[in-house]
């Protein structure tokens, strides 16, 4: 693909850079702008994905120094699936900040393409200090937005998110410290064929840096214990930035994926399945805390909030499962689960909107001045994302229970997503009720209505799980592609380093065995 | 495919129906008889079909590596349900039309309508049972739509949310118990499943299996102990109650239990579970019919007491057995219906349910009246009418059941006794309402309703005499029909006739009218019984309420608990979780040992007091943290000493880079001072101070664990690559800054954007900030007099700085300095002038927009990378070559150098930005604060 590959993450700082410089020439130009780069991005991420299809690993190398030397960015199927994604929700996501939220602070729309490039950048990075670098850039990036807007609130959360997150960052480089120091290399291919031939002294060092790192994506992804910052920052922040955030969390669940079935994977030797243990029960427990959250939720953004915990701790159960059909389901949930909780939370916002003071709160007030509209953008937003028939949400459960199916946690996986789909649909039902049935007539109603941008991108944003049901089979063919992908470690190495680059663990053996 | 536009075509009305609506208020029940009734004529082309025994099936492929097809099927269990759906669905529009007054929405009632009576069909005419499931907790939503129809009533809210919650509960169990149906059987299909019942049956899944389908056919079907839902939905409007909740989407789950009769039914877990709830809600529900007012309360529960009937049927397992549940489904479904109209007639046309109230209606609607009556009779058994010949059959079958034994008598006994409630509440139906003396004070005198709204309860009326009577020719091919799709074998000999002659059943029947009759005579009695056994009705309602509220409570503290807002509670459990992982995976490998011996550097003075400062230092700025500026200080000794290490340890280049870092931080730090509050936060606990101190010291302790165990160990990195390729590669001496703007450039590149973005944020937040003014102290630092002594010294510094950060510049690549150092070079110096000058001298001076600067050093650094495009090389592939220049001499110049000078602007625009800022805040403070 040639430099298309870098385009995800060069033309937003490009962008960005422009965005700098006409920032006195006005909104217009500013959306103007900002939605053109978004199309393009759109139409390279369409390409890269299509190229990914194949199966091959696409290497892009930095000052053209190979790896393991120099940085590279790796196209796989997962990488590019998630720059695609990214760049959906973030293309919605922006067009409902056209509605005058991109005007309340200054440059939202810089801060945005910036927060995509490190996005962007760390799901095709191949290194791992690299990743670092693209978690800072979008840490400072969600800072920034997370504060758009302004406000006592935002401020709060915002000095939660940067404080814990910052601390986060620190974790990571001591944890990428020890692990160069142990394996005197970054490159993630790289490290997966250093950590299999550890020594016996390096694996201790190199187990403990490991799960450190397992720590600071579990951060990210808002994991127990690590999940409380989330439904603060999540509830204050804007609309289209709450949005956006939908892919941050995924963010750390990518990297769990990507470093844990990698690097610390099945070829791993002594070091195999690292992230086994932790990751099923931890996803299990949060998504059963979040499922309370969920319930607990005496405000709509709030509720949104630990939703976005919910497909989180799913997520990681999935992932934790470690088998070809759970990291597939895990994956067809990935996208169906980030695109509605980003339509939720823009949803949210519009229903704010028009109950005057009392907001996105879960009290009687004045009826909604678009309430049919609403009501029935919220009912399949809501069907969506509790899982029931017939979007994608109830796909996405399908998948996840059949493939959990015949394992020995079996049980406890089916019991705690049932339960938890029920708890939601409780909640939801509550909240759906608070919201559009049980009005104020008392209260001053509001006669603001939506404006269009921002009903075309909700629209779309919920459309995309009729979307993803309707064509569940192609997709979740390309996830169950890109599971195999992604679950045999040797794969990712040979496409990287070359095919020479190390034999499988059974090859070795038997290498080791002849005479 | 006419199979699935009988589902499509409902399905469309829920968008089409309202778009009829803008013809004026009759146009969405037109539309959505039209519609219902193209469907029913579709069906009706199909039946011929159906009732020469064919099954059909058509099939989409959806997902089939899942086994989840869009299959459809109708075979004789479908067609009947389909045409109850259909036609029922037609007479309850019609009358809806009538029903609803001009303040009630038609276009969203009716929009609802046709969703369910979609969703419903589908449930009926699927063969894939994942997407039975689908059209299930459809029904589950659509239902739920409807009962809250009147949202500004509590009774319908809170009605609608129970129905979704236990139905939809009932739907995630249905759910479990299909995926492990389909684990068993491997297959999804309706074909397959069918007559896999020994393989199913046999297997080890079975029990859970079933169970978990149970689960959702039970509460879809109100069995006790699930069945509170369904008085509570009677909240909706008359017309939904009558087509949801009597003749369609409550038979789904007995719809079900039929459905997967031949697979599932049989065995003794089957006829426990099935026949134990069927024959609990039976007598329990009649029972407290009885006692009901309101009469669709009446009519909720003697619902809930058929469907207890027909499940227990079912429960019995055998064939003659399930085709009187059958016969029950069509009898039911016709005499109900057309009572909850006739309760909605009564309703619309008195003002008023209750009972109480509700007497001697017979003069002034005699019409209803009579069909009232009639259908009433038909629920309570009479000869003549449907009803009584289902529940003869019924009874003929609890006679037969070999299975319990020495109790096999219960099961008539508790029948005719359920028998005897049933007439005694049909009984109190008629004689209360229509006759029993004068109405009480109702809101308004009462007469017949509109021509057509009668319509559809006389169609039903007729057909319960029809069939009652002349049962062999109405019902009986339908009866056959559907009843084989139930067995999907042959039909066991049963005869539909009026008379079979004097027998047990028979006596049951009598009994049961004459129970009832005499239960009605002594009503009075047994009611103030009941009021004074059950004085407060206790409801499974309230146990409802109680769990919901209780699961809430709990959600909420568990939450309050967990997410308790505070930022020290997280970072604790981040370092926590840090540790215990740390220990946990350090404790995996076998006994630890320390190489203590191992040691590259020699310990002479110098290394030892410069720890030892280092350590104080550190320790200080702990001890200080509570009083910000000595803590500051601090930090920079830290800092400094770093450096000073750096130095030690032969690192120029991170010396300068930390010197000059640490200079611009503390100056910034020391700005932003002026901006924050005096008084301090209150102090921590004492636990919680020894709680944050072990593990800070815990943490600490391990990273330094690990520092030495890294600076022990073997090491072998690709450093060796670097500095053989850092000449020849990367045309530069000096190994770090090629490594920075070279082999790693990318990661400096993101680096700087991140500082840019630092920037930037830092701008936006404090565009529209408002920051108390600090009323003890100083006048803010832009605009207070700088001393004389500073300014005189600084100006001319500049340019000497400046100079020195150019050259740093310039040779970085070679020898210790680079853009990034060099950026900060000038940065102090420009700093140095803001302090030593004041903010408006300098300012006047210095007219420069600085996120331009910034936005031009990204730019430049982009553009560098970018150009070697145009090589077709990647992005920031360098190159180099070498110049003489005159005076100069031999000049190397590299395109990563022109990356460098990026690095440079990006920062030098960085840190004026900030300081800008800071700057501005400070005047508008002065200024008293706030724009």
């Amino acid at each position: 693909m040639g430099h298309w590959m870098s385009v995800p993450v060069l033309l937003p700082l490009l962008t960005a850079i422009i965005l700098l410089l006409v920032a006195r020439m006005g909104p217009g130009v500013e959306r103007g702008l900002s939605l053109l780069s978004m199309l393009a991005l759109l139409v390279v991420s369409a390409v890269l994905l299509q190229s990914s299809m194949d199966g091959e690993y696409q290497v892009y190398a930095f000052g053209n120094w190979v790896a393991p030397f120099g940085i590279v960015l790796v196209l796989d199927r997962l990488s590019a699936l998630m720059v695609l994604l990214t760049t959906v929700l973030a293309l919605f996501a922006v067009i409902y900040a056209f509605n005058g939220i991109d005007q309340k602070g200054r440059h939202f729309h810089v801060l945005f393409h910036m927060q995509l490039m490190g996005l962007n950048g760390a799901f095709l990075t191949g290194d791992l200090f690299n990743l670092f670098v693209c978690f800072e850039i979008l840490l400072i990036a969600s800072y920034g937005l997370l504060l758009h807007g302004g406000g006592p609130l935002r401020s709060r959360a915002g000095l939660h998110y940067v404080i814990l997150n910052l601390a986060g960052s620190a974790l990571f480089l001591i944890a990428v410290g020890v692990i160069y120091g142990m394996l005197g290399t970054l490159n993630m291919a790289d490290l997966a064929v250093k950590t299999a031939m550890a020594t016996p002294e390096q694996q201790r060092l190199v187990h403990i840096s490991a799960l450190l790192l397992m720590v600071v994506f579990g951060l990210k992804a808002a994991l127990l214990p690590l999940y409380f910052w989330l439904p603060g920052a999540y509830a204050a922040a804007s609309a289209p930035v709450a949005a956006l955030f939908a892919i941050m969390t995924k963010v750390g669940v990518y990297s769990i994926m990507r470093v844990f079935l990698l690097v610390f994977g099945v070829e791993a030797g002594a070091l195999a399945n690292l992230a086994e243990p932790w990751l099923l029960p931890l996803g299990l427990i949060t998504l059963a805390l979040g499922a309370f959250g969920v319930l607990a939720a005496r405000c709509l953004r709030n509720q949104v909030a630990y939703l976005v915990v919910v497909s989180v701790g799913t997520l990681i159960a999935a992932v934790g499962l470690m088998t070809v059909e759970s990291v597939s389901a895990a994956l067809y949930y990935l996208v169906h689960s980030t695109l509605i909780t980003g339509a939720l939370f823009l949803l949210a916002d519009a229903i704010a909107e028009q109950r005057g003071a009392v907001g996105s709160e879960l009290r009687p007030a004045a009826l909604v001045s678009q309430p049919v509209l609403l009501a029935s953008l919220f009912f399949i937003a809501a069907i969506a994302v509790v899982g029931l028939p017939p979007l994608s949400g109830f796909i996405g459960k399908l998948l996840l229970l059949t493939s959990a199916s015949g394992t020995e946690v079996m049980v406890w996986f089916w019991a705690v997503l049932l339960v938890a789909s029920f708890l939601a649909l409780i909640a939801m039902s509550r909240s759906g009720s608070a919201i559009f049935f049980k009005t104020d007539a008392a209260a001053v109603a509001s006669h603001t209505h939506m404006h269009p941008v921002a009903l075309f991108a909700i629209l779309a944003l919920t459309a995309s799980s009729l979307v993803l049901a309707l064509y569940a089979d192609s997709l979740t063919s390309f996830a169950n592609d890109t599971a195999a992908q992604l679950i045999d470690p040797l794969n990712y190495i040979h496409g990287v380093l070359g095919p020479d680059a190390m034999l499988s663990t059974t090859d070795m053996a038997m290498m080791e065995a002849r005479p | 495919m006419t199979l699935l536009l009988i589902i499509l075509i409902p399905l469309l009305g829920t968008l089409l129906a309202p778009a009829a609506a803008v013809r004026g208020r009759m146009g969405a029940a037109v539309m959505a008889g039209a519609l219902t009734a193209t469907a029913l004529a579709l069906l009706f082309t199909l039946a011929p079909r159906v009732f020469g025994g064919e099954t059909i099936v058509v099939s989409w492929a959806w997902m089939a590596d899942l086994g989840l097809y869009f299959s459809l099927r109708l075979d004789g269990l479908g067609l009947l349900f389909a045409l109850l759906i259909l036609g029922i669905g037609l007479l309850v529009i019609l009358y809806a039309a009538y029903y609803l007054s001009p303040k009630d929405s038609m276009p969203k009632f009716f929009s609802y309508m046709m969703l369910f009576m979609g969703a419903m069909l589908g449930v009926v005419l699927s063969e894939n049972l994942i997407l039975l499931l689908m059209f299930w907790e459809l029904t589950s939503l659509s239902s739920f739509l409807l009962v809250s129809y009147w949202r500004h009533r509590a009774d319908a809210r809170q009605g609608a949310r129970m129905a979704l919650a236990v139905t939809g509960g009932g739907g995630l169990c249905l759910l479990a118990g299909i995926l492990l149906l389909g684990e068993i059987v491997g297959s999804y299909e309706l074909s397959v499943v069918l007559v896999s019942a020994e393989l199913i049956q046999s297997h080890d899944l079975y029990t859970p299996a079933l169970i978990l389908i149970l689960l959702g056919a039970f509460t879809k079907s109100a069995q006790f102990p699930f069945h509170f839902w369904l008085p509570h939905a009677m909240a909706a409007p008359t017309p939904v109650s009558a087509y949801l909740h009597s003749a369609t989407m409550v038979k789904a789950g007995v719809f079900l239990l039929a459905r997967l009769h031949p697979a599932l039914a049989g065995s003794d877990l089957w006829f426990y579970l099935v026949t134990g709830a069927g024959l609990t809600t039976l007598v329990f529900a009649a029972y407290v019919a009885l006692f009901k007012h309101d009469l669709k309360g009446l009519l909720a529960y003697s619902t809930i007491s058929h469907l207890g009937l027909i499940t227990l049927l079912f429960g019995f397992g055998t064939p003659l057995a399930a085709v009187a549940g059958v016969f029950h489904i069509i009898n039911h479904a016709t005499f109900k219906a057309s009572l909850f109209m006739a309760a909605g007639i009564i309703d619309h046309e008195a003002g008023t349910r209750d009972m109480r109230r509700l007497n001697g209606l017979f003069k002034y609607m005699p019409y209803t009246a009579l069909l009232a009556m009639v259908a009433a009779a038909s629920m309570a058994g009479v000869p003549l009418l449907n009803g009584f010949l289902s529940k003869e059959m019924f009874f003929v079958e609890t006679l037969h059941l070999q299975r319990f034994g020495d109790w096999a008598w219960l099961i008539p006994v508790l029948a005719t006794v359920a028998g005897i409630f049933a007439v005694g509440y049909s009984l109190r139906f008629i004689h209360d309402v229509f006759f029993n003396g004068e109405p009480k004070d109702l809101p308004q005198i009462p007469h017949e309703p509109p021509r057509w709204m009668k319509v559809p309860v006389e169609i039903l009326v007729v057909l319960c005499l029809l069939v009652g009577m002349l049962p062999a020719f109405t019902v009986g091919p339908l009866l056959a029909t559907a009843a084989g799709g139930v067995l999907q074998a042959p039909l066991p000999e049963y005869s539909l006739a009026i008379w079979h002659g004097f027998n047990t059943a028979l006596m049951m029947s009598i009994i049961a009218l004459i129970g009832g009759g005499l239960f009605y005579l002594l009503r009075h009695k047994l009611f103030d019984l009941h009021g004074r056994l059950l004085p407060n009705e206790f409801g499974a309602k309230q146990i409802f309420d109680i769990l919901v509220k209780a699961v809430v409570d709990l959600s909420r503290a568990i939450t309050r608990l967990l997410e308790n807002g505070s930022l020290q509670r997280y970072m604790a459990l981040l370092v926590g979780s840090a540790i215990v992982v740390g220990v946990y995976a350090a404790l995996q490998h076998g006994a630890m040992s320390f190489d203590m011996s191992a040691s590259s550097m020699p310990v002479n003075a110098v290394s030892v007091t410069a720890s030892i400062a280092l350590i104080v230092a550190a320790l200080a700025t702990v001890l200080f943290h509570r009083h910000r500026l000595p803590t500051l200080l601090m930090l920079g000794v830290v800092g400094l000493f770093v450096s000073l290490a750096f130095v030690y340890f032969s690192a120029p280049d991170l010396a300068l880079t930390q010197l000059s870092v640490e200079v611009v931080t503390i100056i910034l730090l020391l700005l932003a001072l002026h901006f924050l509050p005096q008084e301090s936060q209150p102090e921590s606990s004492s636990a919680r101070r020894l709680r944050d101190a072990l593990l800070a010291g815990t943490a600490g302790l391990g990273i330094a664990a690990l520092t030495w165990a890294i600076l022990t160990a073997p090491f072998e990195t690709l450093s060796g690559y670097y500095l053989e390729q850092s000449v020849p590669g990367g045309g530069g001496k000096n190994v770090v800054n090629v490594i920075l703007v070279d082999f790693r450039g990318f990661d400096t590149f993101g680096e700087i954007t991140v500082l840019a973005i630092a920037a930037i944020g830092i701008h936006a937040l404090l565009y529209n900030l408002f920051v108390n003014p600090n009323p003890a102290g100083p006048h803010g630092w832009a605009t207070s007099r700088p001393p004389l002594l500073l300014s005189v010294i600084c100006r001319p510094l500049l340019p000497l700085a400046l100079l020195v950060a150019l050259y740093l510049m310039l040779r970085g690549h070679n020898a210790p300095g680079g853009g990034f150092i060099a950026g900060l070079v000038a940065g102090v110096a420009l700093v140095m002038q803001y302090l030593a000058s004041g903010l408006d001298w300098t300012n006047a001076r210095m007219k420069i927009d600085y996120f331009k600067v910034i936005a031009a050093g990204l730019a430049i650094a982009l553009a560098t990378g970018v150009a070697s495009w145009f090589f077709a090389h990647p992005f920031m592939t360098t190159t180099f070559t070498h110049v003489h220049w005159p005076v100069v001499g031999e000049f190397e110049v590299a395109s990563a150098m022109v990356f460098d000078l990026g690095v440079f602007l990006t920062v030098v625009g960085i840190t004026m930005l900030i300081l800008a800022e800071l700057g501005k805040l400070s005047g508008a403070v002065k200024q008293g604060g706030g724009r």
